[in-house]
């Protein structure tokens, strides 16, 4: 690739965008330029489209243009200055604590927008499409932060213990009838239960083989939910799973449901306004368990964990039981998550926990900043909501026609806003770390000098 | 003068390489002993299974804390299955038996390493704070108390950042307390590996190269703060060292390798004039190599 060149020098600038339109050129010529087409004797016939090959030069070279002369000499000057400030953290470390505390009052607020906006019929959508699926990544994030940004064990598997918080609560509730409260943390304890599990044959792995190993774990628990036909009902899946109920209340049209017993207007809202509570509880529960367990020793032998093995255990630190205890933790947290999932849908296969979904849990992870609660928060609204948002882009049929598809287009919009990201804040969203504790002043430690580590 | 560490017929071997060759010596309590030689000789091989990092070929490491009486039970404890046995208030360890974490955590031995490594993406102040995790978790209730704020976490967590400030106010880190471990300069991020390791309130320091990459005025510091660590808080010493000026100015008694082999173990001013180890660092003339390698025994 063409280095860009320095800044003022605009013949420079021109000749390279020139060299990168001749690059399209060739590139487009055969791709955009012909067109085989049938005619009327079916029979092929190539037609040229100029117009269209031209405008995608154009593009090219007007875009490489606008990067030579704007661009690149903005990026050059932020990284003189960054380079002038090294250590300093970016400006964007200081967004976490400003932005908690707005993040959480919207989330209280946001069923009552929701219905003030949309009318109760309305509002359903934007409840549960939105704010529940959400809130259900935003925990699992949470829960998979503590393994990966905390303790840095790359764990491609954590679906896993999703799926054993899902399947113990249906197990659970259909076979002995126990309340979803009571199951709660039953399905935590399952899951964090088989997060001990993965964490002893994984201990002595390290990077891409703990990975791989992870990877593995998943696959094996969904292959047996696949084949453990009496107990799992396979492919099937579990149907009507018990609901929650509001205080023994259920939600439903009966004389003792809840509309009636409050005298209210039947609607599916006040399930669902219940259910959003319940997950962001769950999810504010696992923001504040991390944000203490970061101050405790358990949660700085993570991090120390994660910037180097050797040293923590030449400090007397027993690794084994620290890996076990992140895994078990972070496990226990996708469970309390899977149990929720299972009640709120009232149906799970093992459909439903695919690595699609380890995958989906981890960019959000990564693209949050590892460690950065609000960053991890931030990723999944943008990245469950950009996703669900995507299906409502209508608009876009007016620009291309009936014929097209918004949904067609969603994985690779979405893949191309990661790549972008990921080019803008290697790091994340959120790179910078907060220390657990100060001696004279809070200050924020680089993304840059903390460790990813190496499992 | 009692014994703090034993080392005898220690020998490892990696395969067909045998780095450390039936090495035995001994460290007296409050001693600093320095243990050189060439490069390869083998040093940082040795501190490894001091530590536990490696499990030895052959051979016994034993530790002793409190009474000198504690020795007795030597024989009797290489002759059970255990890793230590406690009487009175000594207690004898055989460091080869145990994992690296319970080397430090219980025989109470504390290391760095030759290429620093520090926690670089947490502050100075929490690096002290991990080296002081086993008291911490204990008084935390091993987590299970100290995540609902029960019992007394935010007084062990207070005294332990007062310990952490005796050190950094030791080794002049003070103002750095609250910076990324890795943004500061080699110097003080040899200082702060040291101060690190003293936070896990050792019998034995084992310090390995800690004047490499240092300037003189920093050697001249790293020398009294030492001298400093041994004569205040009771701690014995054990470093690994290039540079003689450290040697000769700060150890009590050198022990020189190499290839593996010990060939002298004195005071510093005996080992200076040893002609093995002259031979050893500068090499000799070709008409006395025969003599010399007999000698040494190869």
């Amino acid at each position: 690739m063409a280095t860009a060149p320095a800044k003022n020098d605009i013949a420079g600038a021109f000749k390279d965008a020139g060299f990168w339109a001749l690059v399209a050129l060739g590139l487009f010529l055969p791709l955009i330029g012909f067109r085989a087409v049938q005619d009327i004797h079916n029979e092929l016939t190539l037609e040229t489209r100029w117009p269209l090959l031209f405008a995608f030069v154009a593009i090219v070279a007007a875009g490489r243009l606008l990067h030579n002369l704007l661009i690149a000499p903005w990026r050059e000057r932020r990284r003189v200055a960054a380079r002038a400030a090294v250590g300093a953290p970016h400006w964007s470390a200081r967004l976490g604590s400003v932005l908690a505390p707005l993040f959480i009052g919207f989330a209280l607020a946001y069923p009552a927008i929701a219905v003030w906006l949309a009318g109760a019929g309305g509002a359903v959508k934007w409840i549960d499409n939105f704010g529940i699926q959400i809130l259900i990544y935003v925990m699992l994030g949470f829960g998979l932060n503590i393994v990966v940004g905390l303790a840095g064990l790359l764990d491609l598997g954590y679906v896993a213990f999703y799926a054993v918080g899902a399947y113990s609560y249906a197990l659970l509730a259909q076979t002995f009838g126990f309340s979803f409260f009571m199951l709660l943390p039953v399905a935590g304890i399952l899951a964090a239960f088989w997060g001990m599990m993965l964490g002893f044959p994984v201990l002595r792995l390290r990077g891409d083989y703990l990975a791989i190993v992870t990877l593995a774990f998943g696959e094996i628990i969904r292959l047996v939910l696949i084949n453990w036909v009496p107990v799992t009902n396979g492919y099937a899946g579990i149907a009507s799973i018990p609901r929650p109920t509001f205080f023994g209340i259920p939600f439903n049209a009966s004389d003792e449901g809840f509309a009636a017993v409050f005298g209210l207007p039947l609607s599916p809202i006040y399930r669902l306004v219940f259910l959003y509570y319940i997950i962001l509880a769950l999810a504010l529960l696992t923001s504040f368990v991390t944000v203490r367990l970061r101050r405790l020793p358990v949660g700085r032998a993570w991090e120390a964990l994660r910037e180097d093995e050797i040293a923590c255990r030449s400090l007397g630190i027993n690794t084994t039981n620290t890996k076990l205890t992140a895994f078990a933790i972070g496990a226990g947290f996708g469970g309390f998550a899977g149990a929720f999932f299972a009640a709120r849908q009232g149906f799970i296969s093992p459909e439903s926990f695919t690595f699609m979904e380890s995958a989906t849990i981890l960019s959000i992870v990564v693209l949050g900043g590892m460690g950065s609660q609000i960053g991890v928060a931030i990723a999944a609204i943008a990245m469950i909501g950009g996703t669900e948002a995507l299906r409502e882009l209508d608009v876009l049929k007016e620009v291309f026609g009936n014929d097209f598809d918004p949904t067609q287009y969603r994985m690779l919009l979405f893949g191309f806003a990661m790549v972008l990201i990921m080019v803008v804040r290697p790091r994340g969203l959120i790179a910078a770390r907060e220390a657990s504790v100060h001696l004279a002043a809070r200050k924020k430690i680089s993304g840059a000098l903390v460790r990813e580590g190496r499992g | 003068m009692t014994a703090l560490l034993r080392v005898e017929h220690l020998t490892m071997r990696f395969g067909g390489l045998v780095a450390v060759n039936d090495l035995s010596f001994t460290t007296n309590r409050g001693d600093i002993t320095a243990l050189i030689g060439p490069n390869g000789a083998g040093k940082t091989t040795v501190f490894n299974c001091i530590t536990g990092f490696y499990k030895p070929s052959e051979g016994r490491i034993a530790l002793a804390h409190g009474a000198p009486e504690i020795w007795e039970e030597l024989a009797a404890l290489t002759q059970r299955d255990a890793r230590s046995v406690a009487r009175g208030d000594g207690a004898l360890f055989l460091l080869e038996r145990m994992p690296d974490y319970l080397v430090a955590h219980r025989a109470k031995v504390a290391r760095t390493f030759q290429n620093i490594r520090l926690f670089s993406g947490m502050s100075v102040l929490e690096n002290l704070l991990v080296a002081q995790h086993n008291p911490l978790m204990a008084a935390s209730g091993y987590t299970a108390l100290g995540i609902f704020g029960i019992g007394n976490y935010g007084r062990a967590e207070r005294a332990a950042i007062a310990a952490a400030r005796h050190w950094l106010d030791l080794t002049g880190l003070t103002d750095r307390a609250d910076d990324p471990a890795g943004d500061l300069p080699y110097g003080a991020q040899r200082r702060l590996e040291i101060a690190r390791a003293m936070c896990t309130e050792p019998v034995l320091l084992c310090l390995d190269e800690p004047a490499a990459g240092l300037n003189p005025r920093e050697t001249a510091e790293l020398n009294e703060l030492i001298l400093r660590i041994r004569s205040d808080h009771n701690v014995s010493v054990l470093l690994i060292e290039h540079d003689m000026s450290v040697v000769m100015e700060i150890s009590d008694h050198v022990v020189v390798l190499d290839y593996g082999v010990k060939i002298a173990d004195n005071v510093p001013a005996a080992v200076r004039d040893d002609p093995k180890v002259i031979a050893a660092y500068l090499g000799v003339e070709d008409k006395e190599v025969g003599r010399v390698e007999a000698e040494v025994g190869l």
